[in-house]
C-alpha cells in the first residue's frame, strides 16, 4: 500500500495535493483497492462549487457505489474527463493519472484537519482491524 | 458469525477478499473481478460454491412427492439428468429456484440457494409426501469449473466419458482419484461442470483442478465474477430478482412451470394469475444514458415510479450498463423505454432481448 508523503488525506480515503490555492483531489490507493475494479466515475463540471465534507461525485466498482467527499471547499477549475472513458485509471494510478478534480480553495485554513501520510496510514491500519 | 465452507482456509491463503454473502464468509474476488470474469469467458474459472445446499428425497415415493412440490416436470427427465425449476407456495410465491438431480426415481438431490438452506428443507419436509427427506447441505463440497477450456482441463483428471455428458446430465466418476458427482451444469453461460464431493476431499479436488488447468489459464474466481457472469445471461438470482412475493410468471420463468403435469403446489394460483393477467414482469434492460443501475433503484415514467431494478451492473463483456427490473406489462416489450432513477437523476433505459451476452 502506497501513501505518498507530499499529500494530505481525509478519513473518507480521499487525497489532496495542495499547490498554492489549487488543490488536486483523488482517492487513495487503499480506497481503490477496497473498491475493486472501478467501472464508472461521475464528476462535477468545471465551475461547480464543492463543499468540504460533502459529496462531489461518485465512484462505482462492479459491485459497489461510493460517494466522493470533498477535502476542501471551493470552485472546481479542472476535471479529469478521460476518467469517464477509462475509469480503470483510478485503480492503475490513483495518485497521478487517476486524479479527479482540481479545486480553487476559498479558505486555506480548512486544510488544517487533513491527515498527513503517517497519520492516514495509521488510520487505515486501525480501520482494518 | 458467518458460516465457512471447507475451503475457507484455502481462499484466505490464496489472498482472496472475503465478504459475507447469505450468511457465509465467501471469496468475492482473488486477483480482481474483471480479470476473473474474462478468464471464465475466454479460458476457465474455478468457483467454490459449497455454500449452496443439498436436500435429498429418497424412497419409493420420492419422485412423485418431489414432483408435487416442484413446478417443472421430473417425470420428463431420465435418471442421470438434472432439471431447473421452482418451489412455490400455495399462492404461487417462489420459495426458491433449484436444480434437481434425478439419480433415480427413488433418489433425487435438490440443490438449493445458500440463504434458503433451512427454509427449503423445512418447506420440503412439510411436503415430503411419504418420501425420506434429508438435509445433506453440510455433507457436500461443490466446485464449479466453468469456461471454454473446462472440458479439456477436466478430461485430464476424470475417469468418466465427458464427451457423452450433455448439458444438464450428470454422472458419478473419479476426478484426480476423488469420488465425485460430475454435472454439466453451471451459472455462467459458459460450457462447464459442477463437481460434488465429500467435504474432506474438497481441498484436494480444488488443488488438483487448479494444477491441471494451469497451462490453460485456469484461475480461481469469486462470487463477484459469478454475479456479473450470471447477470450477462439474465439468470435470476434468488433474493434479488425474485422472492416469496414474486411468482414464476412475473419472474419470466414460465418455461419451468409445467401446467399440464399432475397437480403441484402453487398450480392453482399460477393458473389464476395466467388467466387474470400479470401485475408486473421482470425484463432485461440496457441504460442508454451514463451510469449504473443497482438493486432497489426506482424505474420511472414521467417522473412517477412504475417499477424496481432488481439487479444491475456494468457488463464486463459488453461494456454496457445492464440490469433486470420489474415493470408493468405495458412496458415489458422489447424496445420499451423508461428511466432509472440514479440517485435523483433519471437515466434512460431500453428493454432488450436476453441473454444480454451471446456466446460466439
Amino acid at each position: 500500500m502506497n501513501f505518498p508523503e507530499d499529500l494530505k488525506y481525509t478519513r473518507d480515503h480521499e487525497w489532496a495535493r495542495v499547490k498554492g490555492n489549487r488543490v488536486t483531489v483523488g482517492i487513495t490507493d487503499f480506497a481503490q483497492d477496497q473498491l475493486g475494479d472501478v467501472v464508472y466515475v461521475e464528476l462535477p463540471d468545471v465551475g461547480d462549487t464543492v463543499k468540504k465534507g460533502e459529496a462531489f461525485g461518485v465512484v462505482e466498482s462492479t459491485k459497489a457505489v461510493s460517494d466522493l467527499f470533498a477535502p476542501v471547499s471551493g470552485k472546481v477549475v479542472e476535471v479529469n474527463d478521460p476518467l469517464t472513458d477509462a475509469p480503470e485509471t483510478v485503480n492503475e494510478d490513483p495518485y497521478e493519472e487517476g486524479w479527479m478534480i482540481v479545486v480553487e480553495v476559498a479558505n486555506p485554513a480548512e486544510q488544517s484537519d487533513l491527515l498527513d501520510a503517517a497519520s492516514y496510514e495509521k488510520f487505515v491500519e486501525e480501520e482494518q482491524e | 458469525m458467518p458460516k465457512r465452507t471447507p475451503l475457507y482456509d484455502v481462499h484466505v491463503r490464496s489472498g482472496a477478499r472475503m465478504v459475507e454473502f447469505a450468511g457465509w464468509d465467501m471469496p468475492v474476488q482473488y486477483e480482481g473481478l474483471l480479470a476473473e470474469h474474462e478468464a471464465v469467458r475466454t479460458r476457465a474459472g474455478l468457483f467454490d460454491v459449497s455454500h449452496m445446499g443439498e436436500v435429498v428425497f429418497r424412497g419409493p415415493k420420492a419422485l412423485e412427492a418431489l414432483n408435487r412440490a416442484f413446478t417443472n416436470d421430473l417425470g420428463r427427465v431420465a435418471d442421470g439428468q438434472a432439471q431447473y425449476g421452482c418451489l412455490c407456495r400455495d399462492n404461487g410465491g417462489i420459495v426458491d429456484d433449484v436444480v434437481v438431480y434425478r439419480r433415480s426415481a427413488e433418489d433425487l438431490l435438490v440443490c438449493v440457494n445458500a440463504g434458503n438452506r433451512q427454509k427449503d428443507f423445512d418447506w420440503l419436509r412439510d411436503h415430503s409426501g411419504g418420501a425420506d427427506v434429508r438435509n445433506e447441505s453440510d455433507e457436500w463440497v461443490q466446485l464449479a469449473l466453468q469456461g471454454p477450456r473446462a472440458a479439456a482441463i477436466l478430461e485430464r483428471l476424470a475417469k468418466a466419458d465427458l464427451a457423452a455428458l450433455k448439458t444438464f446430465r450428470f454422472v458419478d466418476g473419479d476426478v484426480a482419484g476423488i469420488r465425485c458427482t460430475i454435472a454439466r451444469t453451471g451459472y455462467t453461460g459458459e460450457s462447464g461442470f459442477e463437481l460434488f464431493c465429500r467435504p474432506d476431499q474438497g481441498e484436494r479436488l480444488w488443488g488438483a483442478l487448479l494444477e491441471a488447468g494451469k497451462a490453460d489459464g485456469l484461475t480461481p474466481a469469486g462470487l463477484g465474477a459469478r454475479d456479473t457472469l450470471r447477470l450477462e445471461m439474465a439468470y435470476r438470482l434468488y433474493g434479488s430478482d425474485m422472492d416469496d412475493t414474486t411468482t414464476p410468471l412475473e419472474a419470466g420463468l414460465a418455461w419451468v412451470v409445467k401446467l399440464d403435469k399432475p397437480d403441484f403446489v402453487g398450480r392453482d394460483a399460477i393458473l389464476r394469475q395466467k388467466a387474470g393477467g400479470l401485475p408486473r414482469k421482470l425484463v432485461g434492460f440496457v441504460l442508454t444514458d451514463a451510469g449504473i443501475a443497482r438493486h432497489g433503484y426506482d424505474v420511472t415514467r414521467d417522473g412517477q415510479k412504475v417499477g424496481t431494478v432488481t439487479s444491475g451492473t456494468k457488463s464486463p463483456s459488453l461494456r454496457t450498463s445492464i440490469g433486470l427490473a420489474y415493470v408493468p406489462p405495458a412496458l415489458a416489450a422489447e424496445g420499451s423505454t423508461f428511466a432509472i432513477d440514479i440517485r435523483g437523476r433519471p437515466a434512460a433505459a431500453r428493454v432488450v432481448e436476453t441473454p444480454f451476452y451471446k456466446r460466439t
